[in-house]
Parts: C-alpha cells; structure tokens; sequence
C-alpha cells in the first residue's frame, strides 16, 4: 500500500462490465515527505474521496479485491482516507 | 519479503471494512547495506513493531489475505518481523541493539 493525494477524477460512462457506479481518481503518490514520487495514475475508490485528500492506495491484483465485484479488470484501489500521517516526527502533507 | 524502516504511523477513519481496527505503518523500504530503495509503503502490522524499528515486511496478497484471514481482502503488504540484526557477506550492516532509532 501506498500514500498518495488525490488529484482529480475521470469519468468514463462506458466501461466494462463489473465497473458501473465505481468512482475513478487521479491520484499522485507520495513520499516521506509528501513530494510526489512517481507517476500519476488512476485508481478506482472503494472510499469517498476527493480532490486535495490524502489517502492510502494499493495496486496489483489487491485493487480489484477493494471494487464491490472482486473479478474486474483493475489495477489500484484506494482503500482509506488519511487522517494524519508521521513520518520521522513530522506530519505528512499538513500545509 | 523485504526489509523496512519504521518511519511513522497512519492514521485512516475512513476506509475498507477489512482494514478496521489495523495498525498502519509508514514504511521506507531498505537495501541490504542499509541504504533507501523504492517508494515509501504503508503495511499492516502484525508484529508490534514500532517508530525508527528495522522491519520484515512481505507485499504478496496471498500471504495478506492469509494474514487477515479473510478471502478477498484487498490487502498485500503486511509488517511480519522486527529485525534484530543483518549480516551481509560476513558483516553486520544493522544491530537493533547498537543502532540509534531511525539510524
């Protein structure tokens, strides 16, 4: 699992069957010090989120676990929003 | 399996039912000698480890899902051991005991 900040969101009305009513995000990873580290990418939500939140992501096979159907064609999840996140003493992303 | 620093925790209100109740930590993923590699990684804990500990972590979904004991978990990476040293080609490169926390 992974830190990353949403960053907007993608709407794409046709999709694949097993997708419907799944939110799609951009988000943009995060490192220890809450720089981006990496690509952006899109994931599905299995949690409200918006742009501007912190949240915590997974990837793989593990992404199509988080959708309400588990056999769809994914690749990242959010799991859950971020509330705080410390690293070394400091708080992540706290502006 | 990898080996981690511990540099923090994340706390998270909102987020999947299976999640609930874990402890998630903030990760930096190590090389052998000790030095960062990778992006930074939040893991569930199932070891007690705790801030600045040298960490074994696995990140493979079967061994997750086995670990929550729940079919279709979206979980994968998960803290499974607290480092007491490593030697590498003969020679310690970390002793929890002599190391200074986050050292």
């Amino acid at each position: 699992m992974y830190l990353a900040r949403v960053i907007g969101r993608v709407v794409a009305t046709r999709r694949t069957s097993g997708l419907e009513g799944v939110a799609l995000q951009w988000i943009q990873p995060l490192d220890e010090d809450g720089a981006p580290a990496g690509k952006a990418l899109v994931a599905c939500a299995a949690i409200s989120s918006g742009p501007g939140d912190l949240v915590h992501y997974v990837d793989g096979r593990e992404g199509a676990l988080a959708c309400p159907q588990p056999f769809v064609p994914v690749d990242a999840a959010i799991l859950g929003f971020v509330e705080e996140a410390v690293a070394r003493g400091r708080r992540i992303g706290a502006d | 399996m990898f080996l981690a620093e511990v540099l923090g925790t994340v706390v998270s209100p909102v987020q999947h039912p299976v999640l609930a109740g874990e402890k998630l930590l903030l990760l930096r993923v190590l090389r052998p000698d000790g030095t960062p590699a990778g992006k930074t990684r939040i893991a569930l804990d199932r070891a007690g480890a705790g801030v600045g500990e040298r960490v074994l972590v696995i990140d493979e979904g079967n061994s997750g899902r086995q670990l929550v004991a729940r079919e279709n978990a979206p979980v994968k990476t998960v803290v499974v051991g607290v480092v007491d040293y490593v030697a590498l080609e003969g020679a310690l490169t970390y002793d929890s005991r002599t190391s200074a926390p986050g050292g």
